[in-house]
Order: structure tokens, then sequence, then C-alpha cells
């Protein structure tokens, strides 16, 4: 009986033997699959298990870390004033997942980022627990404060407010907005919460800042004017244009109309840009043609996505169209689209004497220990425009300003420069318009500060007041609070 | 083949060692990895020593000391490995089994399910005990495995009594879709880990009887040779119900394991080749008609083809196998370290049917593979005492017993690791469970006193006064 025995326990060696195999298939050759499966998760237990890293401005966090007190999850994301930085922040919940800031950076702030990995190491080896590191912000805390105050306050909307000789993101509110602290959870009422907010008309969960494209009206007039000095059709903003009233767009019947009866005959740029003429800045761009228009609208910007290192959606100046549609981009009609952050660079490039700086938000990384991972330097994106040619820019803004529709933007003793402007939108323009502002303010040391306010009106009648009256406000005081900060 | 003149797996007949001293050390060993393991789940989870420390290691200590005394005693001449690997993984099954009481997940299901959660390693720990002492009442009292041949008939009915229990009303539960357990007095028992033991007993019995019968009485069909049906019909029929039964009770790793054996035994008996192909003949044609009529089994085949399917999880109602799977690729090479793994995320099976897979976790590849040489050598050691065994008797139950135990580690951990579809099984000794623990204990008795008797020296020829007048005379 022998043989047969010693062929059994060759058979159950084979048994083992393939069991073996077996475990070193799962084990080693597919351990790394199935340690990272998405159906895995330890590694979500792995990335609560300890406090996130915080996001910071002017120094103090607002993020932080409590325990969540159930789950296998330990620690999950509190917001300080969560509705104010959301737009900043983006959120990180157990649940939905992060976004924004808190998904970019999500490497150093959960501690797992490959540039971490000396001082991970050398807490395994000391024992420490693993930490995540910091993300320091360029925002200024008041006028980010101020930003979301006066937009609360007006219903819908959003700011978007750049140091124009850093690039800087000084501001960067929506409204309305979100608190991120409240599904930071797991739970399934938190994931209600978040459908909720998801399904809601009023799209709380939108970064209008940097993800909400809106026809940008009289305000891209700044962008138009500055083409104009650039390619050389007018040199002085203070001599009459050739623009006759009424004025017939190229190739049509059509009359292009201004809003109420203002002196735009053959007014000045200045004057034009003053009382914000259609018939004026519609010749020019399309006197121009679209091609040099392009040209300095992609300068500005246009056509292309900002990361900032968040991104944000591309503005649109159309590549294909007409004269009398290039009459109608010019004047920020038409196809023509800009984020707030788009028309915050338009504003900046302006004040910053012709030079447009790369906008950012994330100046520098922290590891744990707060050692520096990565500084942000400026950079220099393009040049829109000459300096001497900014500077009439500057002069025809201030005029805006000091005696134009921007009136309620001024600021004693500090130059502004601005430009209003309201969207008309929807079919046969029905929807309500969106009240728009840009401007910078200029002390002796150069431009602190460029800013983009959009407030989507609800009830505001269809003329420039409405930029003025309703985005101007808010434009002041966020300039205001960043001039406060700098005493 | 020179095995005529040279002895490399029997042990020679005369004066082989006892070990005795060697089973002592090994021993030691087997008490101190598990103890050294508990202090390591301790510091991991609470970064202080574990409070059971003394009891737990002075309970597997005495465990250890019981049954080494006891084989010292009254089976000498014992397999030296057997005891020590028994123990050994007996005592890490406690630690694992222990780590997972820690758990908070699986406390808070087992409130959620039952109200409320008792610990599972003390009462495994009372089990082992049970089980060591159904050991040394096993050595104690069958001084000669050959005795249990008189019980060849008896073996048969209390098979399939044991078999019947859980069917009968009032006595049998069903838990989790299996039909598998009775409750007596507080306690559940599965009588199927009992009726492997016995079974193994009735066909060691019926086959030594009828061994030449089957072999050689046969008539030849369609190229193959069939034994006459009065050899093989008991004894056919027998098996088929166990198998039936076992369908019923929709425990399919052990109608497996019953089906492994049987064909197993009736080889080594026979000695025909034809019996394998046979046996695998019908254990497919078995297996695809268990599988057209049973959902239950066409789910397990669904879960082990696409363990991560959203539909297949919803409709098996459980991620438990995705979910080992996880456990062990997150385990990795090296493990986690005992007690920093998350294969509580497995759920309710996790000391029981799926412990392997906190093997996986926490002590990798490495450790996985340790386990499995543990059981490799356990089965090892098992075909050399059937191999050693003189009578025919004891060759069949050592060859059934270490079969079936080879067959349970395979279908086991087979399953836990989506080699095979899952069965649901334990595995031996390190899985909770106390019928498994007290049943497996049992077979490492029969075991230990087969090769006790098989490695018993000869009684010395009574001397010759003939031999020292033979001289050779060379011419």
């Amino acid at each position: 009986m022998n043989k047969p025995l010693r062929r059994i326990a060759i058979f159950c060696g084979l048994l083992v033997l393939a069991l073996l195999a077996r475990d070193n298939w799962l084990q080693y050759v597919q351990a790394d699959t199935l340690a990272e499966h998405k159906k895995n998760r330890r590694v979500s237990i792995e990335r609560y298990a300890q406090p996130r890293g915080d996001i910071i401005v002017d120094g103090k966090a607002i993020t932080g870390s409590k325990e969540s007190g159930s789950g296998d999850f330990k620690y999950q994301r509190t917001y300080k004033n969560g509705p104010m930085w959301s737009p900043v922040t983006g959120f990180a919940s157990q649940r939905i997942g992060a976004t924004q800031i808190e998904s970019i950076e999500d490497g150093i702030l959960t501690g797992n980022d490959d540039r971490l990995f000396f001082t991970r190491s050398l807490d395994m080896i000391t024992g420490k627990k693993k930490e995540g590191g910091n993300a320091v912000t360029t925002l200024n805390a008041r006028a980010q404060k101020a930003a979301y105050e006066g937009l609360k306050g007006r219903g819908k909307g959003a700011v978007a407010a750049i140091d124009p000789s850093t690039g800087a993101i000084l501001a960067l509110a929506s409204a309305p907005s979100y608190d991120p602290s409240d599904f930071a959870g797991i739970t399934s009422k938190e994931g209600k919460l978040f459908q909720k907010l998801d399904k809601d008309k009023d799209q709380p969960l939108l970064n209008r800042a940097l993800r909400e494209t809106y026809p940008p009206g009289s305000t891209f007039k700044a962008v138009t004017a500055a083409a104009a000095l650039e390619h050389g059709l007018y040199d002085d903003i203070d001599s009459p244009t050739k623009s006759p009233l009424p004025w017939t767009m190229p190739n049509t019947q059509t009359e292009l109309k201004n809003e109420g009866n203002i002196p735009c005959k053959n007014a000045t740029l200045r004057e034009a840009l003053r009382v914000s003429c259609n018939t004026v800045f519609g010749k020019i761009g399309s006197d121009l043609g679209k091609d040099d228009m392009l040209e300095t609208a992609e300068k500005f910007g246009f056509n292309s996505e900002q990361f900032v290192p968040v991104r944000s959606n591309a503005s649109v100046f159309p590549k294909e169209m007409d004269k009398p549609q290039t009459a109608l981009s010019s004047i920020g009609q038409f196809e023509t689209a800009a984020t707030p952050l788009q028309m915050a660079m338009v504003a900046s490039a302006i004040a910053n004497d012709g030079t447009l700086m790369e906008p950012y938000m994330v100046s520098e990384l922290q590891a744990p220990n707060l050692d520096v991972i990565e500084k942000h330097a400026p950079k220099e994106m393009s040049r829109p425009l000459s300096e001497e040619n900014a500077q009439k820019l500057q002069d025809m803004m201030q005029t805006v300003v000091n005696e134009g529709t921007g009136r309620n933007a001024k600021i004693d003793g500090v130059t502004v420069g601005g430009k209003t402007g309201t969207a008309q939108h929807g079919v046969d323009n029905s929807e309500n318009p969106y009240a728009w502002f840009i401007s910078y303010a200029k002390t002796d040391s150069g431009s602190p500060v460029a800013v983009a306010v959009v407030v989507e009106d609800s009830a505001a009648s269809r003329d420039d007041i409405s930029g003025g009256g309703l985005a101007a406000p808010i434009a002041k005081d966020v300039m205001q609070a960043v001039l406060d900060s700098k005493k | 083949m020179s095995s005529s003149t040279t002895h490399t797996s029997t042990i020679g007949a005369i004066g082989a060692p006892s070990r005795r001293n060697t089973e002592l050390a090994l021993l030691a060993f087997a008490v101190v990895i598990p103890l050294f393991a508990y202090i390591n789940v301790g510091l991991a989870l609470d970064g202080e020593l574990p409070s059971g420390m003394l009891g737990y290691g002075c309970g597997l200590g005495l465990l250890a000391a019981v049954g080494h005394i006891v084989v010292r005693r009254f089976a000498a001449y014992a397999d030296p490995l057997l005891l020590p690997l028994a123990t050994l993984l007996n005592g890490l099954g406690l630690v694992v089994i222990w780590r997972l009481d820690q758990s908070e997940k699986l406390q808070d299901l087992a409130k959620a399910a039952t109200g409320q959660f008792s610990a599972s390693a003390p009462k495994q720990l009372m089990f082992s005990a049970i089980g060591i002492a159904l050991f040394v009442a096993v050595l104690l009292l069958l001084k000669d495995h050959r005795v249990l041949q008189r019980y060849t008939y008896i073996s048969m009915v209390a098979a399939l009594v044991l078999l019947l229990l859980p069917l009968v009303p009032g006595l049998g539960m069903n838990v989790f879709g299996a039909r598998i357990w009775i409750s007596v007095a507080g306690f559940s028992i599965q009588p199927g880990e009992f009726a492997k033991i016995v079974i193994a007993i009735f066909f060691a019995g019926y086959l030594m009887v009828k061994r030449d019968a089957l072999a050689l009485a046969s008539r030849r069909f369609m190229g193959i040779y069939l034994p006459r049906g009065r050899d093989l019909g008991p004894i056919i029929v027998v098996w088929a119900m166990s198998i039936l039964i076992l369908v019923f009770e929709t425990d399919l790793g052990t109608s497996l394991l019953f089906f492994g054996m049987f064909v197993v035994m009736l080889y080594v008996a026979t000695e025909r080749t034809s019996w394998i192909v046979f046996g695998l003949l019908m254990s497919s044609v078995g297996a695809v008609g268990v599988a057209t009529f049973e959902p239950h089994v066409q789910e397990r085949v669904d879960a082990w083809l696409n363990p991560f399917s959203d539909a297949v999880i919803a409709s098996t109602g459980s991620d438990q196998i995705a979910q080992s799977l996880m456990a062990f690729g997150s385990g990795g090479v090296l493990g986690t370290g005992l007690g920093q793994g998350h294969s509580d995320l497995i759920g309710f099976a996790a000391n029981s049917d799926f412990i392997l897979a906190t093997f996986g976790e926490e002590l990798g590849l490495a450790g996985v593979m340790a386990i499995l040489l543990i059981y490799g050598l356990i089965v090892e050691r098992g075909v050399r005492t059937a191999l050693a065994a003189r009578d025919p008797f004891g060759k069949l139950l050592a060859i059934g017993l270490s079969g079936a135990f080879a067959i349970q580690v395979f279908v086991v951990s087979g399953g836990v690791m989506g080699l095979i579809p899952l069965t649901g099984m334990t595995m031996p000794f390190l899985a909770n469970g106390g019928s498994s623990v007290i049943a497996n204990w049992a077979l490492i008795g029969i075991l230990i006193r087969i090769s006790d008797t098989a490695r018993r020296p000869a009684p010395a020829p009574a001397p010759n006064p003939d031999a020292e007048m033979t001289q050779v005379v060379r011419p």
C-alpha cells in the first residue's frame, strides 16, 4: 500500500504548493493593486488617521481638525468661517472627497507627498506619528472679509482681488456659499446635505470667482481701449475719435445703441470710457479687426485656463467672428465671457504698468516641522500693453472713478481707477443683467490691489449705474481693506 | 526503485529513538512564539503589556505540558512533531482571535446583531483545554488503534447520526445560510467536524476488510475494472448519503472533504489509479449537478469569479471575498505587524472562516507561508505515519485523517485567497470555533497513537539457540 501512499503525499504537497503559489501571487505580485484598490477602505483610514495639515491665511490657520468620534476615520476637517473661505480652500470630506486646494495640495496636507519622504522616514525611526504639512496662501483676511460681506449683502456674485505687482491673489469670494464643515464627515446625514447643496438651483457649491464665466459687459472696454492704444489706432486719449452717432455696424443695417442719451459723437477715448460709449468701442473693435482684438485679449489671459494652482475656467474671446460680431465682442457682448479672476487680471495688468503677473494663491508649502518645501516665486505672464499706454489707460480709468460711472469706488487720498459694466444676457437679453466693476488702487509706492466684482443682479435697472451702484462699493471696501492692512 | 535496499521513508522496525526530548524542546518554542505574538499585539494596540499575558501564557504552557506528559507516558514513541505543530497553530490562533476581540468594529457589529458582545478568546482557550482533554482521553483510552476496527459499523451509524443532527427540528440551528450547527446546553456544536473522524474510521475498517475483493474481484467495463456491487455498494451508499445530507445543509466544504477523503482512501486501499480518474469524473458530474439546482453554489462561484463586482456583492449580500483579498494585498510581503491591520473590515467571519486573512494582512506573505508550511508539515507527518504503520487499518486511517486535514486546509485557505470558490470551513486550530478545535485535537491524538504503534520497536526476537551454531564454512 505504500506506492499509492507516496502518491497521496505528493498530491498533498501539490495542494500546499498551490496555496503557496497563490499566496505569492496575492501578496507579492498583486499586492500593490489590491492595496490601492478603490474599494480598499484602508487607504482612507490611513488618510484620516492623523489630523490634516492646515491652510494658512495671514499666519493663521483657516482650517482645523477634530476627532470624528465614531467610525474608523479618526479625524475630520473643520473650517473657520467656512462659507467665506470655501472658494479658496475647497472642501475635504470623508464621504465625498476633496476639491481645490484641499485636493491639489492633498499630498502635503496628509503628509503623503514624496517631498516629505525624508521627514517621514526620520519620524518612522524616532517613532513619531505621521503629520501633515501646511499650505500657506497669499490671501488677505481683511480683503476676503470685505469681499464676502459685500457680496452677502447683495445676493449672488463673486469677487477676485490680485496684487498687481506679484500676481498674488488677495481675495476670492463667491456667494451664495457653503460651509465645508457641514459635510466633512462620513455620516449619511452629511451625504444628504451635500446632495441638497449640489441640487440647489442657486449653486452654492460653484466657485464663481474661478469657475463661472460671465459676459463682462462694459468692463471689457478697458481691453478694447488697450488694443486701440497698442495697435496704434489712437494715440492721444484726449483727441476726438472718428465715431459717428448713430453708428451702423459694418455689413449690417443694425445700429449699435448706447445706453441712454450720452455724448458719444466723436468723443475722446477718455470721454468714451467715462460715459461708457458702446458706439465708440464697438467701432474701435471693428476697425482693429478680430485678429488685433484677439491678440490683445489673449495677452490679458483670455482663452486659456489659469492654474492658481486651482484651475480656473478659460475666459472666452471668440476666435471666429465677422465685423459686427467683433464690434459686439469688443463691448463685452456676443460670445465674450470672463471669469472674475480674468477681469481682475485685466485691471492688475493695467495697474502694473502693462505687465501681467501670473496669478497664484499658494505662496508656500511647509513640512510638518514648518520647513519650506516649495515657495512660489512671482512670474511674469505677459505684457499686454506698454508702460506708456498702460499709464494712459490708468489716466482714463481714474477719470471714470473721479467723474464718471465709477464714483462709488472713490477712496479719499488714494488714486483709484475703475470701469463699470452691466452685462445683459439670456435670450433677447431677457434675464437680469450682471453688474460688474473692475478697479485698482494706487499709492505712491505703486498699486497694492486690483479687483473685479460681479454681482448677479436681480433687480437692477439696465444701465451702467448698476455696475457702479452695486459692484463698485464692494470693490471699494476690498481695496480699502488691502490699503488698511498695508499701514 | 532502490527502496528495497534503503529505508528513506519508513522508520526501521527496530530501535527508533523515542525523540521525546526533541518534542519538549519544540513545544517550548510552540509556547514562546504565541506568547511573544501576544505581547506584540498588546504593545501595538495599547502601548503596554496585555493584562492577560500571564493567564494566556500559563494556560497555553499548561496545555502543552499536559499534552507532553501524557505522550511521554502513554505514547513514548510517537511522532515528535505533531504535538508541537498543533500547539503552535492553536496558540497563534488564540492570539489572533484575541486581537480581533479588541476591534471596535467587530464589537459594534456583534452588538448590532445580537445586542451584546462577548470576547471569543477566553472561550477559545476553554475549548482548547477541552480539546487537549479529548487528546489525553484518546491516548489513555485507545491503547491500540486497531481496537477501532471493531467499531466499523457503529462508526457508520454514528457518522450518519452526527450528520443528521443539525436537521433535527429544535436542535439544529441555521446560521448564515448553513444548517450545520446544533445547540446543546447553550453551546453550539458543529457535528460535521466530529463526523469527519468517525467516518474515516468506518472507511478504514470497511476498506481494510474489502480491499482485496475491491481490487481483484472486479469486472471489466468500458476499459476500467469495476468491483462487484456487494463489495462497493454499502460504502457508496453511506458516502452518497453523507454527501446528500451535507448538500441539504448547504455545507459544501464538508461534502467536498468527505468526497476527497473517500477517493483517497479507496485509492490507497485498492492501489488502482482508475479510482482517481473515476473520482475526478464523479466529482465534476456532482459539482455541475449541485451547481445547477443550488442557487447558493451559483452565488459562491460568481463571488469567486468577480469578487469586486458590485452586482455580485449586492446579490450575495457580502463583500467578504473582496475584503479578504484586499487584506492580503495590503499586508504585502512583510505585513503591517500584529494588531496594526484592518482585517476587521471583513466583518463577522473575520475570526472564523477568514482568520487567515488577518494573518495575511498582519504577518504578510512571510507569515502566511510559514502557517501553510506548518500545515504542510502536519500533513507530511501524518502521511509518514501512514507509511510507517504496519497494519492496513492503521495505514488507511492515518492517510484518511491526514488527507482530510490537507483537503480542509486547501479548501479553506484556497477559498479565502480566492483560488477556489469559498465553501465555508474553518482553518484547523487557528479559527474561532469550539467543535473544530476539539475535533482536530482528537484527530491529532489518533495520529499520535498510530505513529506510536508504528514506531515502537518490535519486541526482540527470542534468542535462537541455533544461531550460534551456524557457521559459514569456506571451502
